[in-house]
């Protein structure tokens, strides 16, 4: 028996409905009580903005022009946020699943429920058997919460968090180069820089307001080289684009180091002092002349010439990258063979010398520093470190041989699910049948669970297999603190009280493990509190939070970590003094080879398929989906063609095709451009069942991050004999794009 | 120097914030009086805002049989007086860029008046304050001009009108007006069965943002 027995009725029910207006309407008679500064719940740019309050209910924005990060800007999603805290799909009550059909309860019931299931499970098949799967679109108190939730409130080693399906390949990478994971500059260093590489980052659609600084640097004189399978509207505007296969980062990155090191281009003091296993990295790149990359990669080698020439001549540059290059199952050679050439000619540790990611996720930075992530413990501490270890246990009081071993990435969670392995769950600020590769298996580990908790505000298409789902809060509902991309921590505030029964997700937590009997690890009355823990528990690591206050953050509009001491301002800006932050303080080369995507295009599937994102969506699309203006903007996904390959598979511009990989297929409209390569076609993801992209990726991991390789899989493309189009056709402007909406 | 508008379409990255955020002012709560166009998105994802240009001589003012499109002290046009607009819609038709909107709940011309709620209290208008990257500024000429690589044109020739506007175009080139005749005007694609059409994703666009009615 499936967990989801009608469809139709679960969406009907909870949506994704539209919704287009403040509360009670448009009006311009308002009367606004309350203006709260906060941030924007969406991406790692973490804009500030200020709520309208009236009546307990967030009516609309009003741009915060005083912080510093984007005075003011906004990006569509950022304008529409305060839409979704009094949505008509909002959960405001415990669900409880009966008889195939959610049902309302108390409070007390449900929690009591997931109390004695999870104890009964854990009785049968041991502490491992319940898997906890947490998100870094939450406030760090409580990412901090769901690491000490699994580890000292249900004993299990399995806990991990959607940064895995994220920038988790950087993190690897960085921690292998510098021995800390962070953006090495501040923002502000991008004006300085006069050139910028910008790789596998669409900036325009995913980090919009970063465009700001991306400008800034241009009026200044700046270049950008963009490298990108893609035209993107940041491709578009940069001065040189090396438009590569997907998958064909290394193959680049190693014959402009190549290039770099013939000219004499290398930085060799710097190398000499600060560096180990230079000699290493430089013969592996003499295997990579321009022509053997141009013949990898498709780009042409005076094209890498002239990057590699434009990098190595600047006196001052940066090199910058987000998920086109991490999401591949050679995710983390690809970002090291781009540190090796900021360490090469060492443009590190100065102003407009520098080197970052681009975090996708609001607190992609924070959430992965306290302890949700599978190996890690607070202040970016590892799980396998014995002194580490200790440290945790005793400002925790947890004995420590109760603390549990390092877990699994999230994908492995999954097949543990389906290997019986892991029987219950809980899941919070995340959702896996949009966003895991292969949903098809995804729904077979959801559907094998015997017990299946769902913390979330809005009935997700993850939620929706669920045996109990309880009503969190929206991020104007609860206060805390998230880091952005550039490590600055700052203060999400409280605008109003959460509607119905909602309940803050730290409130939630809390109560399960009192249920538990594990109270008194669990005593925390407020975000302050859990705050006040954290900063002790991160004190001494490298990501340490010690003296860190909510007061400071306002006050300095954010803290860049690390920040030691009371008296201590944070630190913008990473190595200045040409330390790095392994045992010998020294930064580390690593030789990459170039292996290929683990699955590249044959006579049977002869496209390359990569996946992304539209500007008008934010990750799987729970938030984003239900907000009237921005599914009008792109009610549905579509498929990437080249003209050159449409007219090959005589297939009209608009017409819907069925795309099919070796894992599932799925059926999409057209969009001829000239701007995808002919061997390539994309798919934006943010959709979930029948219009998942998801379906067809390939759920291959990345050796040491655990990164799925969405951006590169093989697929092909079947022409169906209906010519419809689709969004003037059949679905007309202002309907939900949601699977089934009959009748409206 | 008076604060006005600069229009810089090279750095539009199609995000739409503009047409969202516009929807936020008092004066037509609800109502976006902003376009965002792909050029031609088959070949391109160029993008391209278009905002009331606020003309020296409105032409939106001039056909309107009623005189109810009022220029404001700072050179601003003004939305139709609701007790004088006629319905007629000659405003919405003669606009040679295309922008004012008619209501036909309210029965009443709409357009952008640079935000007058907020400007007149010394507030940026909601479109330049959310743009990210600066594809629409307001500012004064000296406080904008000075830092871009653009350079601003005013001047429009229309076939045999020339038009002078409030609102600068930040453009790539030395000249001082810029010629809108109908050459170079998109004609269509070549479909695999011979029918010219346009790339769909650029008709729903219209069909949303860029209908002049509502």
């Amino acid at each position: 028996m499936s967990k989801v027995e009608n469809l139709e009725k679960i969406i009907e029910r909870f949506g994704p409905h539209l919704h287009d207006a403040p509360d009670g309407g448009w009006s311009a008679e308002r009367n606004i009580e309350k203006v709260v500064p906060t941030h924007c719940p969406y991406c790692a740019v973490q804009c500030g903005m200020n709520l309208l309050v009236e009546k307990n209910k967030v009516v609309g924005f009003e741009p915060r022009y005083d912080f510093p990060v984007n005075e003011g800007r906004l990006c569509p999603k950022g304008v529409t946020a305060y839409l979704q805290t009094h949505h008509p799909d909002r959960l405001l009550r415990p669900l409880v699943k009966r008889q195939g059909e959610f049902v309302e309860t108390g409070w007390d019931e449900a929690l009591d429920l997931v109390a004695a299931r999870f104890r009964e499970i854990q009785e049968k098949y041991g502490k491992d058997a319940i898997g906890l799967y947490s998100g870094s679109s939450l406030t760090t108190e409580k990412t901090y919460l769901m690491g000490k939730f699994a580890r000292a409130g249900l004993g299990t080693r399995y806990i991990d968090y959607n940064g895995r399906l994220c920038m988790v390949s950087a993190a690897a990478g960085n921690n292998k180069a510098f021995g800390i994971d962070r953006a090495a500059n501040p923002w502000a260093d991008i004006p300085l820089a006069e050139v910028l590489v910008i790789a596998g980052a669409n900036c325009a659609e995913t980090f919009p307001v970063l465009n700001k600084f991306l400008w800034q640097q241009r009026d200044n004189g700046g270049v950008w080289i963009v490298v990108d399978p893609r035209e993107t509207p940041t491709a578009r505007q940069g001065d040189l684009h090396l438009q590569l296969k997907p998958g064909t980062d290394v193959a680049v990155a190693n014959a402009m180091l190549h290039v770099i090191v013939k000219e004499n281009l290398i930085d060799a003091e710097f190398i000499a002092n600060s560096t180990n296993d230079w000699e290493a990295a430089r013969a592996a790149v003499e295997k990579y002349p321009p022509a053997v990359a141009a013949e990898i990669s498709g780009v042409p080698a005076e094209k890498i010439v002239k990057a590699a020439l434009l990098y190595g001549r600047a006196k001052t540059g940066m090199v910058m990258h987000a998920r086109g290059i991490e999401h591949h199952s050679n995710g983390v050679n690809n970002v090291l063979s781009y540190i090796n050439l900021v360490l090469a000619t060492g443009k590190i540790g100065a102003p407009g010398r520098g080197y970052g990611t681009i975090t996708g996720q609001g607190n992609g930075q924070g959430g992965r520093e306290h302890g949700q992530k599978a190996d890690q413990l607070p202040g970016q501490r590892s799980m396998l470190n014995p002194e580490h270890r200790r440290h945790v246990c005793e400002v925790w009081g947890l004995p420590e041989e109760e603390l549990p071993a390092a877990g699994v990435s999230v994908v492995e969670m999954f097949e543990k699910m389906r290997a019986g392995e892991i029987r219950g769950f809980l899941s919070l600020c995340n959702n896996g049948m949009v966003s895991l590769p292969d949903t098809n298996r995804i729904r077979e580990s959801l559907e094998g669970l015997e017990f299946n908790v769902n913390i979330d505000f809005f009935m997700s298409e993850a939620a929706r297999y669920a045996d109990v789902v309880l009503p969190g809060t929206t991020w104007a509902e609860d206060e805390g603190v998230t880091a952005n991309s550039e490590a600055r921590v700052v203060k999400i505030n409280k605008a109003v009280d959460p509607p119905g029964e909602a309940k803050p997700d730290w409130w939630i937590v809390q109560e399960i493990a009192k249920r538990m009997g594990r109270g008194k690890y669990f005593q925390f009355n407020n975000p302050r509190e859990i705050f006040d823990e954290l900063r002790v528990a991160s004190r001494g690591g490298n990501a340490d939070y010690y003296g860190i206050s909510y007061e400071k953050i306002e006050r300095q509009h954010g803290v860049m970590w690390p920040c030691p001491t009371e008296e201590h301002t944070g630190t913008p800006r990473l190595f200045e003094d040409g330390k790095f932050y392994h045992p010998d303080k020294k930064a580390r080369f690593h030789a990459i080879e170039y292996n290929p995507p683990a699955e590249v295009p044959d006579d049977e599937f002869p496209l390359a398929l990569t996946t992304g994102r539209v500007v008008y969506q934010y990750l799987s699309g729970n938030q984003t989906r239900r907000i009237g203006f921005l599914v009008q903007q792109c009610p549905e996904p579509y498929v990437e063609i080249h003209p050159e390959t449409a007219r090959r598979l005589k297939i009209n511009d608009g017409e819907r095709v069925k795309v099919v990989s070796r894992r599932g297929e799925g059926i999409f409209p057209a969009l001829v451009v000239r701007t995808i390569r002919p061997d390539t076609i994309f798919i934006p993801y943010h959709w979930g069942e029948t219009l998942a992209a998801n379906q067809l990726t390939n759920p291959v991991l990345d050796p040491t991050s655990k990164i799925p390789e969405y951006k590169a899989c093989a697929a092909r493309i079947e022409k169906i004999h209906d010519r419809r189009l689709p969004i003037l056709g059949e679905q007309k402007k202002g309907l939900s794009q949601s699977e089934v909406q009959r009748g409206k | 120097m008076q604060e006005t508008m600069f229009i810089d379409p090279q750095r539009c990255i199609g995000c739409r914030s503009c047409v969202a955020a516009c929807r936020e002012c008092s004066t037509h709560k609800g109502y976006s009086m902003i376009y965002v166009d792909y050029l031609d998105r088959s070949e391109t994802t160029a993008t391209m805002p278009t905002v009331c240009m606020h003309c020296t001589e409105p032409t939106c003012a001039l056909v309107c049989p009623a005189d109810a499109i009022k220029m404001n002290e700072d050179g601003v046009v003004m939305s139709a007086l609701k007790p004088r607009c006629l319905d007629c819609r000659n405003c919405v038709n003669a606009c040679p860029f295309g922008v004012p909107k008619y209501n036909s709940e309210m029965h009443l011309q709409m357009k952008c008046d640079m935000c007058y709620d907020r400007t007149s209290e010394g507030l940026k208008p909601m479109c330049a304050s959310v743009c990210p990257t600066g594809a629409i500024s307001f500012g004064t000429y000296e406080q904008i001009v000075p830092l871009r690589r653009t350079k601003p044109v005013n001047a429009h020739i229309f076939g045999n009108q020339k038009v002078e506007t409030k609102v600068y175009l930040m453009l790539p080139t030395d000249e001082r007006e810029i010629r809108v005749d109908g050459c170079g005007v998109f004609e269509g694609r070549v479909a695999v069965d011979g029918e010219p059409t346009e790339s769909w994703i650029d008709t729903q666009v219209e069909e949303t943002d860029k209908s002049n009615e509502f």
